[in-house]
C-alpha cells in the first residue's frame, strides 16, 4: 500500500519540529518558507552534519514548499552537504589572502596526514576536508575552520596540534 | 501603470509609449527587432541572459531592454556600434558553454539560440577551452532534455512558478555549476508542463513524442481547434506526408493567450492509434466482415428503418463531435421519429431538463474569468478538468479573488482557496447551508436540504465573499453534473447565485457541450437551442429503459459513459447497434453490427462552440486514414437513404449556415424555472464511491494518446480511501480488496489518501478496469480480497 500526504508532526521528532517552529515563529505567517535556511542547518545537524533527499523532501512539506526551491537553496550554500561528512568537517580557505600566505602547504599537509583529498571522507568517518572560499578571517590568514570553530596563522605544525586535540 | 504616454525615439524613429513599460515592449511592438532569450511577454522579467542590449544616451553602459523603463525623451539605437559590440560580446559568453550540437538537435532550424547567433554573433568561435556538461534527467514521457544545451535563461522555472503554478524546474547549484532541472529524477507533473517546450529558446526541452522525428523547415503549419475541453484552445498543426507530427499552440488572447494544455499538445498521437476503424464493417455470425461503403450504409439505413418505431432507438453523441456531425445525427433521428438524442454521457441526474428550456454555458466570457472578485467551484477540480481554464482562475486568484470550493475530495490547488471536503453524500447539504448563509429561503427544489442545512462559518465565509465581489461566479464542474443529485445542486446553486448576485457557471464538459445543446443533441432541446416539441429519453433513461436500436456516433460503449456496465449491457441487449466510430475497441465490437469509419479532428472540417459561446470552425487538413469518412457525409447519406428531405448538403458549411441562421435568436442562459420536489437520491450514511474522469481518460482520441497516457493524469484503475476507512473497512496491510457496485465486481489496488473524505472510496470513471462498475458516485461495498 502507498500512502499519500503526511501528518507534518510525523516528519520530524517533536524537539526538531520545535526547534523548526521558533525559526518560523521569526518571519511572518505567510513567509514560512523563510525559515528554510534554519530549517534545513537543524536537520542536517541532526544528521550527522549532512542531508539528504529526504530530508530535503521533509523539510520542503514542513515548510508548505515546492520540494525544488528547498534543493535550491540546499545546492546553493556551501554550509549544506549533500554527501556524507566526517565527524570533524575540515573547512580550508583557499582564496586569495590565504592563498598567498601558503594555504596550499596547509592543504598538502592535511591531505599526507589524513590520506584524503578535499571532498573525502577518511575511512574511520572521522575526518572529512573540503575546500571552501573566503571566510572573512584573512587577517589570520592561512586558516581553516573545524565544527564552528575558526583556527588561524596555520602551520603544519599547528594544524597537527590542533587535529590532536580533537575527540 | 498609468495611460500616459511617454516619447521615445528608436534608431531616430520616434516611438509612443505607455509610460512605465519596458523599452522591449515598446520596440516589439513598433516591430523593431530587439534580440532577446529570457524576456518573454507573459513571464516576469529576470534579465539574466543580456542578449537585449542596446545603447541609450547619456548612459555609459549598454542597458537590458528588458528591463529598462521608457522615459520621455529616451533616446535609443539598437544597432549602433556600442550595441553591436555588446550584443556580439553576451553572443559569446552563451556559446563558451554550449555544445553547438546543432545537427543532432532537435531545435535545428527553430532555434532562437541559432537565429540570434547568426545574426548577432561572430562567424568563428576563440573558445578553445573545456565546456562543461550536464547529465540528463528522465523529467517523464512528455519532454525531452538534454541539458548541456541550457543557457540558464530561467523561462521554464519562472513559467512553473508563475503559470503552472507548480515549482518544479529550478535552478541548483551555483556559479559555473549551476543547473537547470528538476534535480532529482523526476517526472514534471503539470498538465500545463508542454509549454516549456516552446518557451525554451534553445534545444535543452523538446518534444519527447516528436522526438527525431522531422526537421522544422519540412513542416507545414496550418491551425485547427483543440477538440477536447471546452475551451477550443486555438492550435498550430504541423504537418508533414499528410500526418501531423506535432501541436503548438496558435496566440489567441482572448481564450488560451499563448498556451496549451498538455491534452491538446500531445492527444494527436491518438490518431495513430493501431485501432483506427479503417473500413466499414459488419458482423456476421459474431465475425467481423468487411464490407464496401454502400453495402454497410444501405444495411444501417435499412436496419434503422426496420425498427419502425422511433421510440424504440436511443441516439448517443459524443460531445466532442463537430457541430454539424451534431446537428446533423439529431436531425436524421428526429427525421425518423426518434427523439431520444443525448450527448450528456457523463452527466448523473437529468431532472432538471424538464424545466429547462435554454442553452446552458459558462455563464461568462473567459476573458472575464481573470477578473472575478471570488469564485465557488461546486464539484469541480478545474486545474485536471480544464487546464487552460484553470490558468484563467489562477490568475484571478493570484489578483486577490477569493477560491472556494466544495469538492468529494481534496483537491490540489496551486492557487491560495478554501477547500471544504465532505463525502458525495453530503455535498449538497454543505452547498444548501452556503445558500442559507446568503439568505435562501427553503423553498422549492431544495426545500428540505435548505431547512435542515446547519450554516456555519466557512458556509458565511463564502455566502459574503460572493456577495461583497464585483464580479462573481458560482460554477458546476464535471464533478457536480456527474452527481446523481446534480438537479439539486443545480437548484441550489442557482438560488445562491440569484441571492448573492453572482453569475450561475455551467462549466461545459467538452469541446461542443454549448454546441451540443445548439444541435439539438440533447433530448429536451431541438436545434436552435430552444425547447423541443417533443422531448425524448436523456442518456440514463435510454440505457435504464433499453431499446431496441441504438446510433452512436463517436462514442466508446464502457468507458465514455456515466455508468460503464449499464452502458454495456443495455447496448449488448440491443437488436441493432449502429456505430459511427473513429476507433474500434473491443468493447464496441461486443457491442456494434455496423461499424462505420469516421474522419476524426484533423481530417475533417467542423464547428466547436466553446464554453462562452464563441463558434470556431476548423478546416480538414489531412486526408481521412484508410477508407474513413468524414461524419457529416456519412450521416449526409443515411439521410437520403431514409428518404427525408434536406440532406442535400454540398460542403459542411452549408450545415453549420443552417444551424447559424436557427440559432440566431438563441440565447446562453442558464436560469431555469425551478423544478418541484427535488429529494436527494445519494444517501449520506452509506460508504459511497466517488470517481473523477482523469485528464487523460475523457475521449477515444486522447485514450489512445501514448505518451498522455504514462503519466501521473492518466489515472489508475485503483481503489483510494483515507487510512482509518480502510482501517474501519479491515483492509489494514492489504495490496488489493474487492469492490463490489450493482451487481459488478472487481479487485483493484489499495492506495492510501488522506484526500479521501471518511465514508467514501475514490475510483475514477473511463479507465479499462474502472468503467467495468457503475456509476462515479453510489452506493459501493469494499471487502478484502
Ligand atoms: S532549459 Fe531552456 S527554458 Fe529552461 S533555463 Fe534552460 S534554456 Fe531556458
Ligand atoms: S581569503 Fe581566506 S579567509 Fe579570506
Ligand atoms: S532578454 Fe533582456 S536580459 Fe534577457
Amino acid at each position: 500500500m502507498t500512502v499519500t500526504v503526511k501528518d507534518k508532526t510525523e516528519l520530524f521528532s517533536p524537539q526538531i519540529c520545535a526547534e523548526i517552529d521558533r525559526w518560523i515563529a521569526k518571519y511572518p505567517a505567510e513567509w514560512k518558507q523563510s525559515a528554510v535556511m534554519g530549517a534545513l542547518m537543524i536537520v542536517q545537524d541532526e544528521n550527522g552534519g549532512w542531508l539528504t533527499t529526504e530530508l530535503m523532501d521533509r523539510v520542503a512539506d514542513y515548510l508548505d514548499m515546492p520540494p525544488i526551491a528547498v534543493y535550491e537553496v540546499a545546492t546553493f550554500y556551501s554550509m549544506y552537504e549533500l554527501k556524507p561528512v566526517g565527524k570533524h568537517k575540515i573547512c580550508v580557505c583557499t582564496n586569495v589572502s590565504c592563498m598567498t600566505n601558503k594555504s596550499d602547504l596547509i592543504v598538502e599537509h592535511l591531505e599526507k596526514k589524513l590520506g584524503i583529498s578535499f571532498g573525502e571522507v577518511t575511512e574511520d568517518g572521522r575526518f572529512s576536508m573540503k575546500e571552501v572560499e573566503c571566510l572573512g578571517a584573512c587577517g589570520g590568514a592561512p586558516m581553516m575552520q573545524i565544527g564552528k570553530q575558526y583556527y588561524e596563522n596555520l602551520t603544519p605544525e599547528i594544524v597537527d596540534a590542533i587535529l590532536e586535540g580533537l575527540e | 501603470m498609468t495611460d500616459k504616454l511617454v516619447t521615445i525615439e528608436v534608431n531616430g524613429q520616434e516611438l509612443q509609449a505607455e509610460a512605465g513599460i519596458m523599452l522591449i515592449e515598446a520596440t516589439d511592438a513598433a516591430g523593431i527587432n530587439i534580440p532577446r532569450f529570457c524576456y518573454h511577454k507573459k513571464l516576469s522579467v529576470s534579465a539574466n541572459c543580456r542578449m537585449c542590449l542596446v545603447e541609450v544616451e547619456k548612459v555609459p553602459k549598454p542597458l537590458p531592454a528588458c528591463a529598462t523603463p521608457v522615459s520621455d525623451g529616451m533616446k535609443v539605437y539598437t544597432r549602433s556600434p556600442k550595441a553591436l559590440a555588446a550584443q556580439k560580446g553576451t553572443m559569446e559568453f552563451l556559446l563558451i558553454n554550449h555544445p553547438l550540437d546543432c545537427p543532432i538537435c532537435d531545435q535545428g532550424g527553430e532555434c532562437e539560440l541559432q537565429d540570434v547567433a547568426i545574426g548577432y554573433g561572430r562567424d568563428v568561435s576563440r573558445y578553445s577551452e573545456g565546456k562543461r556538461v550536464v547529465a540528463d534527467k528522465n523529467i517523464g514521457p512528455l519532454i525531452a532534455t538534454d541539458m548541456t544545451r541550457c543557457i540558464h535563461c530561467t523561462r521554464c522555472v519562472r513559467f512553473g512558478e508563475e503559470i503552472a503554478g507548480i515549482r518544479e524546474m529550478g535552478a541548483t547549484g551555483r556559479g559555473e555549476h549551476m543547473v537547470i532541472g528538476t534535480y532529482i529524477e523526476k517526472s514534471v507533473d503539470s498538465e500545463l508542463s508542454g509549454n516549456i517546450i516552446d518557451l525554451c529558446p534553445v534545444g535543452a526541452l523538446t518534444s519527447k513524442p516528436f522526438r527525431f522525428n522531422a526537421r522544422a523547415w519540412e513542416l507545414t503549419q496550418v491551425e485547427a481547434i483543440a477538440p477536447h475541453d471546452s475551451l477550443g484552445s486555438n492550435l498550430n498543426l504541423h504537418l508533414r506526408d499528410n500526418k501531423v507530427m506535432r501541436v503548438h499552440p496558435k496566440d489567441n488572447e482572448s481564450i488560451n493567450e499563448t498556451w496549451i494544455s498538455d491534452r491538446d499538445r500531445f492527444s494527436y498521437e491518438g490518431l495513430y492509434s493501431s485501432d483506427r476503424l479503417t473500413s466499414p464493417m459488419v458482423k456476421k455470425g459474431g465475425e467481423w466482415k468487411e464490407v464496401s461503403w454502400e453495402m454497410a450504409l444501405e444495411m444501417a439505413a435499412a436496419s434503422l428503418k426496420e425498427i419502425g418505431d422511433g421510440d424504440q432507438i436511443g441516439t448517443l453523441l459524443a460531445p466532442t463531435s463537430t457541430l454539424e456531425e451534431l446537428f446533423l445525427a439529431q436531425k436524421l433521428m428526429r427525421g425518423l421519429g426518434c427523439n431520444n438524442i443525448d450527448s450528456r454521457l457523463r452527466q448523473g441526474d437529468f431532472r432538471m431538463d424538464a424545466t429547462q428550456n435554454s442553452v446552458h454555458w459558462l455563464g461568462s466570457s473567459l476573458s472575464d474569468m481573470d477578473q472575478m472578485q471570488t469564485v465557488f467551484v461546486v464539484g469541480g477540480n478545474i486545474r485536471k478538468e480544464q487546464p487552460i481554464l484553470a490558468h484563467r482562475l489562477r490568475k484571478a486568484a493570484v489578483n486577490g479573488a477569493k477560491l472556494h470550493y466544495l469538492n468529494p475530495i481534496q483537491i490540489d490547488l496551486n492557487h491560495r482557496g478554501d477547500q471544504d471536503v465532505c463525502t458525495p453524500g453530503e455535498m449538497a447539504g454543505r452547498l444548501a447551508a452556503v445558500a442559507k448563509a446568503a439568505g435562501v429561503k427553503a423553498s422549492g427544489g431544495g426545500a428540505s436540504l435548505l431547512g435542515a442545512a446547519k450554516v456555519d462559518e466557512s458556509a458565511k465565509q463564502t455566502a459574503a465573499n460572493l456577495k461583497a465581489a464585483d464580479g462573481a461566479l458560482v460554477m458546476l464542474g464535471a464533478m457536480a453534473q456527474a452527481h446523481p443529485d446534480y438537479a439539486l445542486l443545480h437548484t441550489l446553486a442557482a438560488a445562491l447565485a440569484e441571492a448573492t448576485g453572482a453569475q450561475l457557471s455551467i462549466l461545459p464538459t467538452s469541446a461542443n457541450s454549448v454546441g451540443a445543446q445548439l444541435a439539438g443533441a440533447v433530448p429536451h432541446l431541438q436545434a436552435g437551442g430552444t425547447a423541443a416539441e417533443r422531448a425524448g429519453l436523456d442518456t440514463l433513461r435510454m440505457l435504464k429503459m433499453p431499446r431496441k436500436g441504438y446510433l452512436l456516433l463517436g462514442v466508446e460503449p464502457g468507458r465514455d459513459f456515466w455508468n460503464g456496465s449499464l452502458s454495456m449491457s443495455a447496448l449488448q441487449s440491443a437488436d441493432m447497434v449502429v456505430a459511427i466510430s473513429a476507433f474500434r475497441s473491443p468493447e464496441l465490437e461486443a457491442c456494434a453490427d455496423i461499424m462505420l469509419p469516421m474522419a476524426i479532428f484533423t481530417e475533417t472540417s467542423g464547428t466547436y462552440v466553446n464554453a462562452e459561446g464563441r463558434w470556431q470552425q476548423s478546416r480538414g487538413v489531412v486526408r481521412p486514414q484508410g477508407e474513413s469518412r468524414p461524419g457529416w457525409k456519412i450521416l449526409r447519406v443515411l439521410g437520403n437513404l431514409t428518404d427525408q428531405p434536406g440532406f442535400d448538403y454540398i460542403d459542411s458549411q452549408q450545415i453549420h449556415d443552417e444551424l447559424h441562421k436557427l440559432c440566431e435568436s438563441s440565447t446562453l442562459d442558464n436560469k431555469q424555472a425551478e423544478p418541484q420536489n427535488l429529494e436527494p437520491l445519494l444517501s449520506a450514511d452509506v460508504l459511497l464511491r466517488g470517481g473523477d474522469t482523469p485528464l487523460y481518460a475523457c475521449d477515444p482520441l486522447v485514450r489512445r494518446a501514448t505518451a498522455l497516457q504514462q503519466t501521473q493524469d492518466a489515472g489508475s484503475d485503483t481503489i483510494r480511501l483515507h487510512p482509518q476507512e480502510a482501517a474501519r473497512l479491515g483492509l489494514d496491510g492489504s495490496d488489493t480488496a474487492l469492490v463490489k457496485q450493482n451487481g459488478n465486481q472487481i479487485d483493484l489496488p489499495l492506495q492510501l489518501d488522506e484526500r479521501i473524505p471518511q465514508g467514501c472510496v475514490w475510483i475514477s470513471t473511463g479507465l479499462a478496469r474502472t468503467s467495468t462498475l457503475g456509476q462515479p458516485f453510489g452506493e459501493v461495498t469494499v471487502e478484502k480480497a
